[in-house]
């Protein structure tokens, strides 16, 4: 194994081939909620960093795809967590055959190459680790990478975004308002029900009478939000409930698998949540 | 621990020896019992010759309970007696055990006529019960079905409990069990139906018309009223095939094949109301057209939802008005002030969408605008109510009138005062005759402790200055041993086997990891500790000074040693008047008020130990703890004045409330000073959980000392 890493290092200093990797090349589906698209791309023209607000399962990090996809830019996405260090973004050295090597993290290599840097769930990060991107995140969009001893300008093609979820914002989980006052904020919500089954059809295929009863099930459990329940059934969840019934299991299977399960473990929630599918399908 | 099965044993006992007894050693057993609610007129000697008859096991069945209800209430007992011999001899006896509980709860929770019809309702009881096995209990379902309707949106509506279906508009009343069905699944069912069709006729308006004004005319009202009921039951039928297809599929295999009248159809119409089924009953009732009773049907109380209706309409009348004025913009006050400025109305609603609740649309001056969401709700609740919003409804209350309403609502609502059962707890009570609970049986409040002069605290701590010291200095060595902590980003010395671990980690080419340091810890102690004292009359006097003395002995160890711990005082007379005292809640520092409440712990009432165990309980398991101790502190066994909580029927009470206690994680111990208390006690507490101080005097020297040991 210890033979293959250098081979392994090689890889990860090639910019190019990494590059190439994050590129999407497939249109993304997505239904604009409302201008966010006309937003990020003037936030992008002017290189003002984004901030991307709203419940999970309501379409973010879709978003950030369809927007790499527009702008033809690759998209680096790092999943934040409290284990998170400042070296994981910016990059670290390694050590082979008696020799060191640097490799870059995700957010040097997207300054490099002029790519789209996604922070998904920043305030899940430290604090001390979200302030190394303070630089990056002003008009000076520089990054200094001090091991490395090296300050990285980042591209006009350079663009930071992150996104997290006040609703479940905990005391400990609260964006410093340093960092936040940044960013130009998009707020995301979940769809109208016009809107949502729109989605629902183009992402599973399922019968729009099907959709129909899947957006009111999601409606009654948004109803129980704060009720027992921290949140209702996001888009996605309902994407996956109708993934299930295209494959051709039956509803009410499908919508204790994929909502009712998935939203909560108390047994007389979880009852309840059934009993509110099985009164549709 | 096992539940209790004693009380069984007293009747298979009996059965197994001796003949039938005679009429007059029946009549003996009987005037013993019933002696209360027997006169000159009113004899035992007709109930003997009847239950004469039976076998002996049977007859001891029927004394067994009659003894047992006569405890209750004697007039049951009495008409138990009398029905006993006709039901004994074609029912069997875990039936009729049933039936007698169902009676007793009913007696218990509605009085005597309530509970002597169910008695005398023995045939719809054994009816009902036929499948009792898998009868599904209001308790077990009550939460699901509150969020089901919850989830099914519309006003916010509570569930409760009552002797038959119906909704006031605001709460739905549902029966205490189900079992007309063969299964569990079925009997949900029922529940399910009965829940969402008085969801729904609060939800789609059948009191939205008047029923009692328009079917006063008829000859039979009532009949007329059921009627009603059966027409709105069909088109909350067809509104819920529509909204709820899955639960219409369901509902049809309760509906047995019934099916409506030609003359319905018209219910089935999407925009069929309240309205339509009024106009039905004339033509079905003059056809003496006799509707099938669905078991998912509940009944109406019509006045009851009116007045319901009526009151919340007013009051969101004013609230709207209010609310609206608050979101005017502030700077055409003037224009507005002006004489004749009554131009357009400045607020309109208009529906968005085809279903007239699903959207409304609010806009000010012609501008449409997103309302703060609980004007949303308040909207959406009087649209519910009327169909539409009225324009009399969208005129902002004036400044005179809001100030005026403010202070006229606040006014109001401190008048009010706490209501009787505002911050009263029910809880039930164990009856081991019955070998069942006793419904919501005691009230129970929690008072605060008159604070008293903290001299007591001062006197006391003076006079066991010494075995105080020595109190803080065993129990700072209990605090919990320290600990080394390896694989630490920083510490007081370096952590070598991580040391090692990264450097052949850096030979590798991995990462070089920051974790390599070591440092004290000190373990956490994980315990949270209820003291409940006993406050009993009998505590008067020195045993009370043992107990207060005893409290500030185990406050000075306890701070010393960190534990969580709350200190609540317990008496009270009847189970209508329990008391839970506060002396010190978790979380609340041992300060001033603490001592202060301390010294001022008096004698009280009774000891009605099981319920005040079932609220300390409560309080115990809503802290998050590892470790979980109810220490009691006592002088002597449970008691009550006037009801027969003293004896048996309240060891037998305290012992399950511990059971229930014990299956909820917590650790019951009891520190008691009666010295009989080894004859019960162990019942109660079980074999090891309790301990006997002999000496007074030596009371508050030896709580703490008992404390340190239970929890090393």
């Amino acid at each position: 194994m210890t033979k293959s890493l250098p081979g392994k290092i090689a890889a990860l200093k090639e910019p190019a081939a990494q590059t190439a990797a994050r590129m999407i090349e497939r249109e993304p589906y997505y239904e604009p909620l409302g201008r966010e698209i006309e937003l990020f791309e003037a936030a992008y023209a002017t290189q003002i960093p984004v901030l991307l607000k709203g419940p999970t399962g309501c379409g973010k990090t879709r978003f950030m795809e369809y927007m790499a996809w527009r702008l033809k830019r690759p998209l680096l996405t790092v999943s934040c967590h409290d284990d998170l260090t400042a070296a994981d973004l910016i990059g670290r050295y390694l050590i082979t055959n008696n020799e060191t090597v640097w490799v870059d993290g995700p957010l040097a290599h997207a300054v490099r190459c002029g790519g789209i840097c996604y922070l998904d769930e920043i305030v899940e990060a430290r604090k001390d680790t979200t302030v190394v991107i303070h630089p990056l995140a002003d008009d000076r969009r520089i990054l200094p990478m001090e091991k490395h001893g090296e300050l990285l300008h980042a591209p006009k093609e350079f663009l930071l975004a992150m996104s997290y979820n006040p609703g479940y914002q905990s005391v400990l989980k609260e964006l410093k308002q340093s960092t936040r006052q940044r960013f130009v904020a998009i707020e995301f919500n979940y769809p109208s029900a016009a809107l949502e089954k729109k989605i629902i059809i183009a992402e599973t295929g399922i019968e729009p009478a099907v959709a129909d009863q899947l957006i009111r099930l999601a409606e009654m459990t948004r109803n129980l939000k704060g009720n027992g329940l921290d949140e209702g059934a996001s888009t996605r969840l309902l994407v996956h409930a109708g993934k299930l019934i295209a494959k051709g299991i039956p509803a009410r299977a499908a919508c204790t698998g994929a909502i009712a399960a998935a939203l909560t473990d108390d047994p007389d929630m979880l009852r309840a949540v059934n009993e509110l599918a099985n009164s549709l399908f | 621990m096992s539940s209790p099965t004693r009380s069984s044993d007293a009747p298979a006992a009996c059965a197994s020896q001796g003949a039938k007894l005679t009429a007059a050693q029946l009549e003996e057993r009987l005037d013993e019992a019933l002696d209360p609610v027997l006169s000159s007129r009113r004899t035992a000697q007709p109930l003997a010759a009847k239950l004469a008859s039976l076998g002996r096991d049977l007859q001891d069945f029927a004394l067994h309970w009659t003894a047992v209800i006569a405890r209750t209430s004697g007039e049951l007992a009495y008409r138990f007696a009398a029905l006993a011999p006709d039901v004994l001899g074609r029912v069997d006896p875990p039936a009729a055990e049933a039936w007698i509980i169902h009676a007793m709860d009913t007696f218990d929770r509605e009085g005597l006529y309530r509970g002597s019809a169910e008695l005398t309702n023995v045939d719809a009881f054994m009816q009902a019960s036929r499948h009792s096995g898998e009868a599904v209990a209001f308790e077990d379902v009550s939460n699901v079905l509150r969020l089901l309707v919850c989830g099914l949106a519309g006003r916010p509506l509570k569930i409760e409990l009552a002797a038959e279906a119906y909704t006031d508009t605001e709460t739905l009343h549902l029966p205490a069990r189900m079992c007309a069905r063969a299964s569990r699944e079925q009997n949900f069912l029922l529940y399910k139906g009965l829940a969402t069709h008085l969801w729904a006729q609060a939800r789609y308006g059948t009191f939205n018309v008047d029923p009692t004004q328009q079917l006063a005319k008829f000859a039979d009202p009532a009949r007329a009223l059921t009627l009603y009921n059966y027409l709105e039951t069909t088109r909350l039928d067809a509104i819920i095939a529509r909204e709820l297809p899955g639960l219409a599929r369901e509902l049809t295999a309760l509906r047995e094949g019934a099916e409506p009248p030609r003359e319905c159809a018209r219910l089935r119409d999407a925009a069929a109301s309240a309205a339509d089924s009024l106009a039905l009953v004339a033509a079905l009732y003059d056809k003496n057209f006799e509707p099938p009773r669905l078991s998912y049907m509940g009944v109406l109380h019509p006045d009851i939802a009116q007045a319901v209706r009526a009151s919340r309409l007013a009051r969101e009348k004013k609230e709207l008005q209010t609310e609206l004025a608050k979101l005017l913009p502030d700077e055409p006050t003037e224009t507005e002030a002006q004489p004749g400025g009554d131009g357009a109305p400045r607020y309109s609603v208009a529906a968005t969408g085809d279903d007239t609740a699903a959207g409304l649309e609010l806009s000010l001056d012609g501008e449409p605008f997103t309302p703060p969401a609980h004007v949303n709700d308040l909207l959406h609740s009087i649209a519910q109510d009327l169909g539409e919003i009225p324009q009399e409804y969208l005129v902002p209350a004036n400044d005179g009138e809001h100030a005026q309403r403010k202070d006229g609502g606040d006014a109001a609502h401190s008048l009010q005062g706490p209501s009787p059962e505002e911050g009263t707890h029910f809880y039930h009570e164990w009856d081991y005759q019955r070998r069942h609970y006793r419904k919501s049986w005691c009230a129970l409040r929690e008072v605060d402790v008159n604070p008293a002069d903290p001299d007591f605290i001062d006197a006391t701590l003076t006079r066991y200055a010494v075995q105080v010291g020595q109190l803080r200095r065993t129990f700072e060595m209990l605090r919990g041993e320290d600990k080394w902590l390896k694989k630490q980003p920083a510490g007081d010395d370096i952590d070598l086997d991580s040391v090692i671990t990264a450097f052949t980690d850096l030979r590798t080419g991995r990462e070089l990891p920051e974790q390599l340091f070591q440092r004290r810890f000190k373990a956490e102690r994980d315990i949270a500790v209820m003291f409940m004292v006993d406050m009993s009359g009998s505590t008067k006097g020195w045993i009370n000074d043992a107990e207060r003395e005893s409290l500030v002995m185990l406050c000075e160890a306890l701070e010393v040693l960190g534990d969580r711990y709350a200190i609540y005082g317990f008496s009270g007379i009847t189970r209508k008047r329990c008391e839970i005292y506060r002396v010190k809640r978790f979380g609340e520092p041992y300060d001033q008020t603490v001592r202060r409440r301390i010294a001022g712990i008096q004698p009280q009432d009774y000891t009605r130990m099981g319920v005040a165990i079932r609220h300390l309980s409560s309080l115990l398991n809503a802290v998050d703890a590892r470790t979980k101790l109810l220490i009691t502190l006592s002088d002597g066994k449970p008691d009550d004045y006037s009801d027969n909580y003293r004896g048996e029927y309240g060891i037998e009470d305290t012992r399950q409330a511990l059971i229930e206690a014990h299956r909820g994680g917590i650790h019951p111990f009891c520190i008691t000073i009666d010295r009989e208390a080894r004859e019960y006690l162990p019942r109660m507490y079980g074999a090891v959980n309790y301990t006997v101080i002999e000496d007074v005097a030596r009371l508050p020297l030896k709580v703490a000392d008992v404390y340190r040991r239970l929890t090393t």
